[in-house]
């Protein structure tokens, strides 16, 4: 049976992580790389680096640690920040990247997407949304659920999977930082509308919130980032947990 | 030492670092005359397995890739290349392998691209999937599947659909799934090919 998926979310800047991390055993908390191969150790399905100061300048330390990343991880990442060509794409392909995740450039210019999809697939093309619910319905929002725009998130999910976006990475914003569980409602209605993957994003503050969003979404993946850096969650716990409960992970 | 294939359908960069990581050494077949520096041979690729094998085609390796007697494993693309037809792109193959290249979208109700961690069984005995316990992960990606064969399967997975996820005829083994992406299982599936 096909699994559901844990995936621990790693902030990078120049090519170093930003979060604080607290792992006991770590020599460096700031090295992507080791912080990576750890969480493989202990049993996470997939990795997502958000690279947040990506500019052109930048670009080449991003390059360098995707390829130290792929030499050493044996499990799949997702490199998302600052994409908004095909030859940007490419670039981390080459370096080993399984996916690539975009958002503001795809609202930008939507054919992004197609273009990406038609060159190297749609399995490699991961479309990040952030969402937020105003009293007209849950609209897109940009730089981090800063900038509102006037797209309705259902609308554009489904745009984006009708141009080729192999999986949506959908992070409300009314829950990110709040670890009060995801938006099972919002994320069921997602799942339940689209014929590819979704990863829920925003909310985790407990093993509890994981077994919900499975449980009420049945979404194919669950993402965080600070429960599992500062080590308020355990990866072999929650997926015991989970597989207590009859949610298929891998073990 | 183990050649790959090297005819343009997608990156290798995960699967070189793999071998890297597992101490395996590996060079790369641009001509027919590379074969014979190699005891095994990987093929791989991503993508269109049409354009997958139109680029295999215009490589001028597809002869001595069918009169190969030293063990072959093809991955993802690279296995459906081994198979005699898929229906992506209603693409005739290298035919090694008597099975068929399916879409899943007509058989299933399930999300397409068949995407994440999923079960293997292994079936007859297949010595690439030596010390892998039945219901074993391996990490999949993929929209198109080979058909089930009770005598070329491999190694079968549940997706809606029971399939191959790996197949074997003689020297030619192939699998469906990213043994270079699944964690320790998949190490132990390039451990097992490079020590046949």
């Amino acid at each position: 049976m096909l699994s559901k998926r844990i995936i621990p979310c790693l902030d990078v800047k120049d090519g170093r992580t930003v979060k604080g991390v607290n792992f006991v055993d770590l020599r460096d908390a700031g090295d992507p790389v080791e912080l990576a191969w750890q969480y493989s150790q202990q049993g996470a399905d997939e990795l997502v680096f958000l690279d947040i100061a990506a500019t052109h300048e930048k670009r080449k330390t991003t390059l360098d640690m995707v390829k130290a990343v792929a030499r050493q991880v044996n499990i799949p990442f997702t490199i998302g920040g600052g994409i908004s060509e095909l030859k940007d794409a490419e670039a981390l392909l080459n370096a080993g990247a399984d996916k690539i995740s975009i958002n503001s450039a795809a609202v930008r210019r939507p054919e992004l997407i197609n273009e990406l999809a038609n060159a190297f697939g749609v399995q490699f093309v991961v479309l990040a949304v952030d969402t937020k619910h105003l009293p007209q319905g849950d609209f897109v929002h940009l730089n981090g659920g800063r900038i509102p725009t006037e797209i309705q998130t259902q609308h554009w999910i489904k745009e984006a999977e009708s141009r080729g976006a192999g999986e949506i990475l959908l992070t409300s914003m009314d829950k990110d930082g709040t670890k009060s569980g995801f938006d099972n409602i919002l994320l069921k209605e997602i799942n339940d509308m689209v014929t590819i993957p979704v990863i829920a994003s925003g909310g985790a503050g407990n093993e509890q919130d994981f077994i919900d969003v499975f449980q009420k979404s049945d979404v194919d993946a669950a993402l965080a980032a600070s429960v599992f850096h500062y080590g308020e969650i355990l990866i072999p716990e929650l997926k015991a947990l989970l597989k207590q409960n009859n949610i298929a992970v891998r073990i | 030492m183990i050649g790959i294939v090297n005819y343009g359908a997608g990156n290798i960069f995960s699967l070189t670092s793999a071998l890297e990581r597992l101490n395996i050494q590996y060079g790369m077949i641009n001509q027919e005359s590379d074969f014979d520096l190699y005891e095994k041979i990987i093929i791989p690729g991503v993508g269109h397995a049409g354009a997958a094998m139109q680029k295999l085609t215009e490589s001028g390796l597809v002869p001595a890739i069918k009169a190969l007697k030293k063990p072959v494993l093809g991955i993802c693309v690279g296995m459906q290349l081994i198979t005699s037809y898929s229906e992506e792109g209603d693409s005739n193959l290298l035919d090694i392998i008597p099975v068929k290249t399916l879409r899943f979208k007509e058989e299933i109700s399930h999300k397409v691209p068949h995407m994440g961690w999923n079960q293997i069984y292994p079936e007859n005995d297949s010595p690439i999937f030596s010390k892998i316990a039945p219901g074993t992960y391996f990490y999949f990606v993929h929209s198109y599947f080979i058909e089930f064969n009770p005598k070329f399967t491999a190694a079968t997975c549940n997706y809606g659909i029971k399939f191959s996820a790996g197949i074997q005829k003689d020297n030619f083994y192939a699998v469906q799934f990213h043994p270079e992406k699944s964690g320790e299982a998949g190490e132990q599936l390039l451990k097992n090919f490079a020590n046949l």
